[in-house]
């Protein structure tokens, strides 16, 4: 045989056998990454795509930054002026919440309860997908390099994507909510139902083990639970499209994301979460009684608490309040919303209060001039 | 001029012989990556894109124009491999291997017979194989991995329907890089 094929039979046999080989081991071998293990020809594949696809959205962003932000500006300044009245609306708005805040951050130094805060994110783009139509899975601009681990929350301001399942040197793979093997801790804002939001094979996402005796309505909102203990707890996800009577007593409630998944650009990555007390350094010190005898309705003293009014571990609700547990102290920022675990503690503390329950008002912070910024003010009983 | 014409077996057309074609490596090597982008990088923008699948036709293209059943396989496997691997933790690697190489070997068996330059048949065959792509995708997922995969007659022949008229154009275009 004259042809190519013919003369280097062998030879390509040969390479053919060795080339299957080599795939055969790049993808039993893995390799040991920063954060885990790889699969070698899943590396391989991300350095070649990658940059490629790093360098067209990149020029791209380039090329819109520049088109948008010195040619196009037809509309900036009636769009700055609207900024404008936004800005003043959204500050009466704010003067009229901070303090509704600032309460809720009081009572809740008050009850020991932790918050999770997001303490930093890195900004990413998204730069390509696994190209199927049964994986969703997204690939981001940033990776290890960028402090990027796996198991952490990708997120938009609009709602959450999803979270980090690899990494790579200079990208990472985003599993977002509508895959099939993403789960997420979610509940209902309204009715503190909780349940665990899932992706399904044709992308669409459903709440689950909801029960179906529940007033499940459209259009309520959905939000993280926390408990999955990587999305802080009270993060946007979607809202309720329908809520029909599934088998096994449960609901099958099928949600709309918040964040556009099919169309994602820019995502944040939430790097570090922190379990702490709310701040109330800037509040001023302030007695419980002060709190208590502002907003909470007066309850006779609950067991589980002693006799300073404070907390006994062993009581229900105070066991929720360990640092990343604190699904079930939330409820305590809404007075009067008739949750009994939890009201169970600030209806202990109006029925003492002592001088010597002032230092736990404050942040711990705080603590070392918090007995000398506290007047001694008479204890006001609080509302019976 | 690199190509050249086989004996005709099991007539379905008209013509006596049929050309085999062969490529520049740096084709064979650059088309599929460039696939593989394309389809990474425009699901990413539009996800409802993800129905178009590039790199079957890729496969498809190569193992018709050479016609040579192993050469086809190895392409398939090679593309689908590479398409594998960007998947995520729900998509084990060598579903999309399997089944391109499977297409690999039957569009390659069946370019020896049939003429598949002209458009028409160009988007039946890809119609076809776009059917046997998503039963054999389901089949491996379904029946060896028992991966939840849904199955949609209606899906699928809209996705076949599409992936056959754009085919149709992508074959056009990977025409000018025949060497013949």
């Amino acid at each position: 045989m004259d042809t190519i094929l013919g003369r280097y039979k062998n030879l390509i046999v040969l390479a053919a056998i060795l080339f299957a080989q080599l795939i055969a081991l790049a993808v039993q071998v893995k390799r040991p990454t920063q954060e885990g293990e790889m699969r070698l020809i899943r590396v391989w594949a991300i350095a070649a795509v990658t940059p490629f696809e790093k360098a067209v959205v990149h020029t791209e962003k380039w090329m819109h930054d520049g088109w948008v932000g010195y040619v196009w500006l037809r509309t900036v300044r009636r769009e700055n002026e609207q900024l404008r009245a936004d800005i003043e609306r959204m500050k009466l708005e704010q003067a009229r919440l901070s303090e509704d805040a600032n309460m809720a951050r009081r009572i809740q130094t008050l009850l020991v309860f932790k918050e999770q805060y997001i303490e930093s994110t890195v900004a990413a783009q998204v730069i390509g997908t696994s190209g199927s139509e049964q994986s969703r899975v997204l690939y981001i601009d940033k990776g290890s390099d960028d402090g990027i681990k796996p198991d952490m929350a990708v997120i938009t301001p609009t709602g959450i994507v999803g979270k980090i399942v690899q990494v790579s040197a200079g990208s990472a793979q985003v599993l977002p909510i509508n895959d099939q093997l993403s789960g997420v801790g979610a509940a209902l804002k309204d009715l503190r139902l909780q349940g665990i939001l899932k992706g399904t094979p044709n992308g669409t996402t459903t709440l689950q083990y909801i029960m179906s005796d529940e007033p499940v309505k459209v259009g309520q909102e959905v939000i993280t639970s926390g408990g999955d203990r990587i999305f802080p707890k009270g993060l946007e996800i979607g809202t309720v499209a329908s809520a029909e009577p599934g088998k096994d007593l449960f609901l099958n409630i099928r949600v709309i994301p918040s964040a556009r998944l099919d169309r994602l650009e820019e995502v944040l990555v939430i790097t570090k979460i922190q379990d702490k007390l709310p701040d109330t350094k800037d509040l001023g010190p302030i007695r419980a009684s002060d709190i208590l005898g502002e907003r909470l309705p007066g309850v006779p003293v609950a067991p589980g608490v002693d006799a300073a009014g404070n907390a006994n571990p062993a009581a229900p609700g105070v066991s929720g309040s360990a640092p990343g547990t604190a699904a079930v102290g939330t409820t305590v920022a809404k007075p009067g919303s008739g949750a009994p675990a939890n009201t169970a503690n600030p209806s202990a503390v109006p029925a003492t209060p002592k001088p010597a329950r002032k230092p736990t008002v404050t942040s711990p912070a705080d603590a070392g001039h918090a007995p000398a910024a506290a007047k001694p003010k008479p204890a006001e009983a609080p509302p019976q | 001029m690199t190509a050249r014409a086989t004996p005709f077996r099991g007539s379905l057309t008209s013509r006596e012989q049929v050309a085999v074609y062969e490529f520049n490596w740096l084709t064979l090597v650059l088309v599929p990556l460039v696939a593989i982008f394309l389809q990474a990088f425009f699901t990413a923008k539009l996800r409802w894109l993800a129905v178009l699948d590039l790199p079957m036709m890729v496969v498809i293209f190569f193992a018709v124009a050479r016609r040579n059943p192993v050469s086809g396989c190895i392409t398939g496997s090679v593309i689908g491999l590479l398409q594998d691997a960007l998947g995520g933790p729900a998509h084990p690697i060598g579903m999309y291997g399997i089944t391109d190489t499977i297409i690999g070997y039957a569009a390659s068996s069946l370019g020896v017979k049939i003429d598949v330059e002209n458009p028409g048949t160009r988007f039946l065959i890809t119609y076809g194989f776009l059917i046997v792509h998503e039963a054999v995708y389901y089949g491996v997922g379904r029946g060896l991995l028992r991966q939840p995969l849904l199955w949609s007659w209606s899906h699928v022949a809209l996705a076949g329907m599409a992936n056959a008229v754009v085919g149709v154009l992508v074959y056009h275009l990977l025409d000018r890089f025949k060497q013949r």
